[in-house]
């Protein structure tokens, strides 16, 4: 029955187009035109005018001062020049994407599965920290990982820590990254478990007996799209957050592609061409990436 | 599912074989909680630096809080004024005004695109859902870097200088796509045939969306402007960028970092945290309070 | 049934009473012809029932009388009232959806109100109450959809429906989600509700039990037309085709060509047989016809019958005692299987077991003969076993 009544009801928003779709027609534009004109204006329009920054060059002679060209010049720069940050940036972000995925995963799933009426109690306890302020809760890890504070000394004691500390290195800016956008993570993950049928799940323990089998087998595949999405959210910011490698990292060996756009932004003069260079080569990066990525696992859900 | 199957094996040795079934009980009971348990560390480990937030800002430092003073600490003095540090509170206000107008801007526009992009057939579709798709996977640091070259170069002719009103625009930029695809879940789980229902019962179509469409989505759109709200307070690379002069809670934090953050930034993140969870424990009670259990 | 005053409508709505008509209208969707060229007519206060498998357009021909959809061509009218094109809330029509649709925001007593409400009501609530008390779930006003069983669900469906005392109530597979003894009482229920507001009820379902228990008249539909409509007893006793032969019930057929005639039967060779069919229970009068005969019209035989007309020598496959009948499966020279149901009746039951011979006899009287359609008839099977 229902298989019909689906294609039915499916296509006859479809075949309705005369009079119904006209009527809605100047409706369906006064919906659109508000949040497109912002996005358009604020988003699309600024990415654009980056663009153009980033070709153009720098009066010699003039710091500070540059004009309007098509000098792919920097984009050759931020490559050569940079090109340990982007790989530092990919690597890192990469890194906090699949330790998020490893901690989110067990989270959502009892958010979904057995949290029972607790489960927006839960929700906001993901959430809630983001009121403490991001940088608020770095900085308390800085101190919490610093070379006197606890977690470093204990490990000390004990030897187990090879460079004798925690800050100032990679360690702690990846698991800053993974701290910071685990919510980012969790969120889709749990909406997709949540969306899913239970009894299949359900079904899968009666066919597979073994709990991680049915996990294998069942369970992880209808939670793609939401570690799909899931893992978009958390490698983007990540791959392009400098905060983390500001306050945890060092400053040589740990400076990620976002501390080179913010400083040559702030603190150089006459750095806007490159940064804008930076910015978009960054993002071209990640465009790439992700659309391997989804080519690779995606479904259309995510759009 | 599997806890069943020991403890009915079990039970077929007869009343001296519970002994050694008690471990294995003990294993099932694991094998039960075992998600929720590591669920609960995850949250801890969410907490973590909360925590620390919260203990420091009982410290009583004489320089800056970062190393505990077990001289006069734990004090109360900062809670018993948190305003106390220069900027900490109108920081914060300015953040809650951002957040609040940004959240209320992005949740309007970012519902009616979502309504548009579920429920409307028109061309080019595929390619809104892309410009909705694409700011999300945008860095944060290209966003703010593309909004101040527009502000600086563009829009500094009309007078807009760099300040409150950037930060609103960028804010509500950025939390549209986010409420879009929150709202857009929603709608798509929502029973057609309940709107079906409502025109067979001779609602037209103006009752049938404030009737029936309007408040089953609700929940959806809250969600959203919760998100968005939580988005916008605690951004910083955005913010960074586009603020000139004007200083949110978050780049308070920042830039008092170097010199030392004052305990009252902690008796304030701490206090917003907790307001946060409160408000939405409380909703959940009422909720269940007004809906028992059959 | 005073209570259920009907004060005047608002916006577009349209009165309308009398039959419902369906003239020559069909649905496309895209190629697909869901409901083709149907014209069908229900009197005015008569329980309807629409029959059919899946996909056979029963579903989209209820949405159309709704205004769910609307036709591709053909007219749809209650009495005199041309109702083509107009909205579903123009529409003295109300449904009962197959997963009932209650509004789970609103508390039951809500959603009984809302259609009346909608409507300029004044009192709105006191229909809402009077319709709860009809199925007897008044006590339950203030709990939301999500709290009831479903059987609770499917009562307060109804009653949001008939509240509004629409001309023509349509009921969508509404006891589909129901188990088995659940929709036992409900069809009783239903029938009780019917008679008791007197409406024009609709019902859609594909399982021809539910039909023919509940329906005065059924109609028999398949790729969107209608087979053969009738009084169930009419349906089941002689059917029209061999869609219907299986659909409805269950038949022994099988097809050969007529020979010639003796007296008011018509004789066809079946499988080297000689079977009588009588003229008046035949669709067709030369050529080739399916003969078929109902599996409770067949006895069966452990010893040849003695100057038996139409008798057949079978081969017993399966045996199944269903207490008050034995179901026996047995395989014909021509290599098709029948199915026999014989009453147990006697204090001594026949004793076959699958294997033993056995000679099958009927009563001429009972056969019927179709159109040859061999499609349909795998069609149909495969209908069956879907649900």
């Amino acid at each position: 029955m229902s298989a019909f009544a689906h294609a039915a009801g499916g296509n006859a928003a479809v075949t309705h187009q005369d009079p119904p779709a006209r009527r809605r027609s100047w409706a369906t534009w006064l919906l659109l035109l508000p949040g497109f004109l912002w996005l358009l204006v604020f988003f699309v329009f600024p990415l654009v005018q980056l663009f153009t920054v980033s070709l153009q060059s720098k009066y010699p002679g003039y710091p500070g001062y540059y004009y309007r060209d098509v000098n792919f010049g920097n984009y050759v720069d931020a490559l050569t020049q940079f090109g340990a940050h982007f790989g530092r940036s990919l690597l890192f972000a990469g890194l906090a994407t699949l330790f998020a995925f490893l901690l989110a995963y067990p989270l959502a799933y009892a958010m979904a599965f057995k949290a029972g009426r607790w489960r927006n109690v839960m929700m906001i306890c993901i959430i809630a920290p983001f009121f403490t302020s991001f940088i608020l809760r770095t900085v308390a890890w800085r101190q919490i990982l610093a070379d006197d504070g606890p977690v470093a000394s204990t490990l000390n004691f004990l030897h187990l820590l090879p460079g004798g500390r925690i800050t100032e290195t990679w360690v702690a800016v990846v698991a800053g990254l993974t701290y910071n956008f685990l919510p980012f993570m969790v969120l889709p993950i749990y909406a997709s478990l949540e969306r899913a049928d239970h009894r299949i799940i359900e079904a899968g323990g009666d066919l597979y007996a073994n709990g991680f089998t049915t996990f294998r087998k069942v369970t992880l595949p209808m939670s793609m799209p939401g570690v799909l999405a899931g893992t978009l959210l958390t490698f983007i910011p990540a791959a392009g957050d400098y905060v983390n490698a500001d306050l945890l990292g060092s400053d040589r060996s740990t400076k990620m592609v976002g501390n080179v756009i913010e400083s040559q932004f702030f603190k150089v003069l006459g750095g806007f061409p490159l940064a804008a260079a930076l910015s978009f080569t960054l993002m071209a990066l990640i465009l790439a990436l992700v659309f391997v990525y989804i080519r690779r696992f995606g479904t259309e859900e995510l759009l | 599912m599997s806890t069943i199957a020991p403890q009915s094996g079990s039970r077929s040795h007869g009343g001296a074989a519970y002994r050694p079934s008690t471990w294995r009980r003990v294993q099932s009971w694991i094998a039960g909680h075992v998600v929720m348990f590591s669920a609960l560390l995850v949250l801890v480990y969410l907490f973590i630096p909360v925590a620390y937030t919260f203990v420091f800002s009982f410290n009583n430092y004489r320089k800056s809080n970062i190393v505990w003073n077990p001289q006069g600490s734990p004090t109360l003095k900062h809670w018993k004024d948190p305003c106390g540090a220069p900027g900490v509170c109108d920081a914060l206000v300015t953040s809650l005004e951002i957040g609040a107008i940004a959240t209320l801007v992005a949740t309007i526009l970012g519902t009616m695109l979502a309504f548009a992009l579920v429920r409307h057939q028109f061309r080019g579709k595929a390619a809104s859902n892309l410009l909705v798709f694409i700011p999300m996977a945008t860095p944060e640091i290209v966003l703010g870097a593309s909004l101040l070259t527009l502000f600086v170069q563009g829009f500094s002719r009309f007078g807009l200088r760099l300040g409150f009103w950037t930060i609103v625009i960028a804010h509500i930029m950025f939390c549209i796509s986010f409420v879009v695809v929150t709202v857009k879940a929603r709608l798509q789980s929502l029973d057609p045939r309940l709107e079906e229902a409502a025109q067979d019962l001779y609602a037209g179509p103006g009752s049938t969306f404030w009737k029936v469409t309007f408040p089953l989505v609700l929940p959806g759109i809250v969600g959203a402007a919760l998100l968005a709200f939580s988005l916008s307070f605690d951004d910083f690379i955005i913010t960074n960028f586009v603020s000139g002069n004007e200083t949110t809670f978050p780049k308070f934090v920042y830039v008092s970092y170097l010199r030392g953050i004052p305990a009252q930034a902690n008796v304030i993140g701490f206090s917003m945290f907790v307001l946060a969870l409160l408000l939405v424990i409380a909703g959940t009670l009422v909720n269940n309070i007004r809906k028992p259990k059959v | 049934m005073g209570l259920f005053s009907k004060s005047g409508g608002s916006g577009g709505f349209r009165e309308a009473k009398g039959d419902l008509r369906l003239q020559e209208v069909t649905k496309s969707f895209g190629d697909f012809t869901a409901v083709d060229n149907l014209t069908l007519e229900v009197p005015r206060g008569s329980f309807f029932a629409l029959l059919g498998p899946s996909g056979c357009g029963k579903t989209t021909t209820l949405r159309m009388v709704a205004g769910l959809e609307q036709p591709t061509a053909g007219r749809i009218l209650i009495g005199d009232t041309d109702l083509t094109g107009s909205r579903p809330y123009e529409r003295p029509v109300n449904t009962v959806f197959q997963s009932y649709a209650l509004f789970p925001h609103l508390t039951i007593r809500d959603n009984v109100a809302f259609g009346p409400t909608r409507r300029g009501e004044a009192n709105a609530a006191q229909l809402a109450g009077d319709a709860l008390e009809l199925v007897q779930l008044s006590h339950l006003a203030a709990r939301k959809p999500a709290q009831l069983s479903g059987g609770q669900q499917q009562r307060v469906a109804v009653a949001r429906a008939i509240v509004n005392r629409p001309e023509v109530l349509l009921l969508d597979e509404p006891l589909g989600a129901l188990d088995l003894k659940l929709r036992r009482q409900m069809q009783v229920e239903l029938k009780r509700i019917q008679s008791e507001v007197g409406l024009t009820f609709i019902h859609v379902t594909h399982d021809q039990e539910e039909a023919m228990t509940m329906a005065d008249t059924v109609a028999v539909m398949n790729h969107g037309r209608i087979e053969q409509m009738g009084a169930p007893e009419e349906l089941y006793d002689l059917p029209r085709t061999t869609f219907v032969a299986n659909f409805v019930g269950q038949s022994n057929l099988a097809s050969g060509p007529i020979t010639g005639r003796d007296g008011d039967r018509i004789v066809a060779e079946v499988n080297g047989t000689q079977v009588a069919i009588p003229s008046s229970r035949c669709a067709v009068d030369s050529g080739e016809v399916t003969f078929g005969i109902r599996p409770e019209k067949v006895r069966i035989h452990e010893q040849r019958p003695e100057g038996a007309g139409s008798d057949v020598q079978a081969t017993v496959r399966d045996v199944s005692f269903t207490g008050v009948a034995t179901q026996y499966q047995v395989e014909v020279p021509s290599g098709a299987v029948w199915n026999v149901y014989e009453q147990n009746l006697d204090v001594k039951p026949i004793s076959v077991r699958p294997g033993d011979q056995v000679w099958l006899t009927w009563d001429p009287a009972h056969a019927f003969g179709v159109p040859v359609d061999s499609d349909a008839a795998a069609e149909a099977l495969a209908a069956v076993d879907a649900p």
